[in-house]
């Protein structure tokens, strides 16, 4: 059985030393189109937070029975089917939310950092730190989500959380929106820049020139 | 990882195991969330035809919104061919009935929308149209759903019109996918502000435009969104579609809801 200080590395390491967006550069399709604002971003973390987690245990305890010739399609299965369920949970008790999401939830089938662990990690971890792997890598994709949607809600619409901090000039203050940090695709200049910032004070992780 | 111990029968063993557990997994949570789902999405389309009836501000809970739409809110059903209302098609079927449904595919419940610029091949025959009733029980407002493609996607809204049957007084998105702060202006309080008041006639013809400038003073007309043309566009093509004959027209001419 794993140690205290093995289950920390699982569950916080993540964050910051093998950060899944931020070094592994998985799952960037879904940060890019879901932090507009700050509370899908929060919900969208929860979501992916809730499926790497549970797919990574329930994947693990069933590792010694998956035939490899056919364990892809019996990791999208589980995959899939706890997407589905996150996503009539969501319908059920965040209907707001689960309308703005739309597609998005749908889509974390094929987000990159559930596979990717799955694979990687929970094929041949015990269930307890797959799980805990699951979480601290749904961590690490919510820490880049959550600070990029923070800036893009702030700069864009001035709010943070629906908050006004930033009074807009449409409603009559003196701050003009960044309609540039509204769309999706300006999450490539946040995260690039999030890279570079780890980077720096994480020197390890910057590749070798070739 | 186990050894090589693969064999087919085990393999497929596996598959249809876990298949089995998940899909039963789905169904239960498909099942026993139904209820608060529906829920869900009952209120939030009463909630919708509020804010286009101006009447939210008088129901803050979940409650509230349940008891004012049932005191103020009657849902009838319109032939828009002949302007008449009809009963309800949906009688004695399990669900209510959705001008938005499978009625609006079918070829025997709809009719083609050809040549329509605003973006949609059939509609529904039978619309569902809400007049809201003052404390007297006098129609104050009719409020009409509407819908038509945007940049990206079909949007859906409520047209709210004074009891003259022309004159606008909201007009409310609440299903879109318009681009955040551009397209998806037209949910912003202030452009929302901008119909109130403004006529969708003009000498019986539809006259209602979204175009550039300002438009205030302009009584058929309402502000674009800036950074949204094609937005702008699909709601002007929406408008003329759904106030002129292939539309409302008929029953807005009829004006039935007096009598």
């Amino acid at each position: 059985m794993a140690d205290t200080k093995e289950m920390k590395k699982a569950l916080f390491g993540p964050i910051l030393d093998s950060n899944p967006i931020a070094l592994h550069v998985l799952g960037i399709c879904s940060a890019l189109a879901i932090t507009t604002k700050l509370e899908t971003a929060l919900v969208m973390s929860l979501a992916l937070t809730a499926v790497t987690a549970f797919s990574s245990l329930f994947i693990s305890l069933i590792r010694n029975q998956i035939p490899s010739s056919v364990r892809i399609i019996i990791q999208m299965t589980i995959i899939a089917s706890l997407v589905i369920v996150v996503d009539q949970v969501l319908k059920a008790y965040s209907y707001e939310i689960s309308k703005q999401l739309s597609v998005f939830v749908g889509l974390i089938i094929t987000n990159c950092i559930v596979m990717g662990r799955a694979e990687a990690y929970a094929m041949k971890s015990p269930p307890l730190m797959s799980f805990l792997d699951g979480i601290g890598n749904g961590l690490g994709y919510s820490f880049i989500l959550i600070v990029i949607g923070t800036i893009k809600e702030l700069a864009g619409f001035g709010t943070i959380l629906g908050f006004e901090i930033l009074p807009l000039v449409t409603n009559g203050g003196w701050y003009q929106g960044n309609g540039l940090l509204i769309l999706p695709f300006s999450s490539f200049f946040l995260i690039g820049g999030m890279i570079w910032f780890i980077r720096t004070i994480r020197p390890e992780q910057v590749e070798p020139k070739e | 990882m186990s050894a090589k111990k693969e064999t087919l029968g085990k393999t497929v063993g596996v598959v249809v195991a876990v298949c089995l557990v998940c899909s039963i997994i789905v169904s239960g949570a498909a099942v026993g969330l139904r209820e608060l789902q529906q829920a869900n999405a009952a209120l939030d389309r009463q909630s919708n035809i509020l804010a286009a009836a101006g009447l939210l501000g008088e129901a803050k809970t979940k409650k509230e919104i349940g008891i004012v739409y049932d005191a103020r809110v009657v849902e009838r059903f319109v032939n828009l061919a002949t302007g008449e209302y009809v009963a309800n098609p949906a009688e004695g079927e399990l669900k209510p009935y959705d001008m938005y449904g499978r009625v609006s595919k079918a070829p025997e419940t709809s009719t083609k929308a050809e040549g329509s610029p605003a973006g949609f091949s059939r509609r529904a025959n039978v619309a569902s149209i809400f007049l809201i009733k003052d404390e007297v029980g006098v129609v104050s407002r009719i409020i009409l759903p509407v819908h038509g493609s945007g940049l990206w996607d079909l949007m859906f809204g409520f047209l709210a019109l004074d009891s003259d049957g022309h004159t606008i007084r909201e007009l409310i998105f609440y299903q879109h996918k318009e681009t955040p702060g551009l397209g998806g202006e037209i949910q912003n309080p202030e452009w929302q502000a901008k119909w109130n008041g403004k006529q969708l006639f003009s000498n019986g013809d539809v006259a209602i435009e979204v175009n550039k400038g300002d438009n205030r003073d302009d009584q058929y007309a309402v502000d674009a969104l800036s950074g949204a043309t094609l937005t702008s566009n699909g709601v002007e093509n929406t408008l003329q579609y759904w106030a002129g004959d292939n539309g409302y027209g008929n029953y807005l001419k009829k004006q039935s809801w007096k009598s």
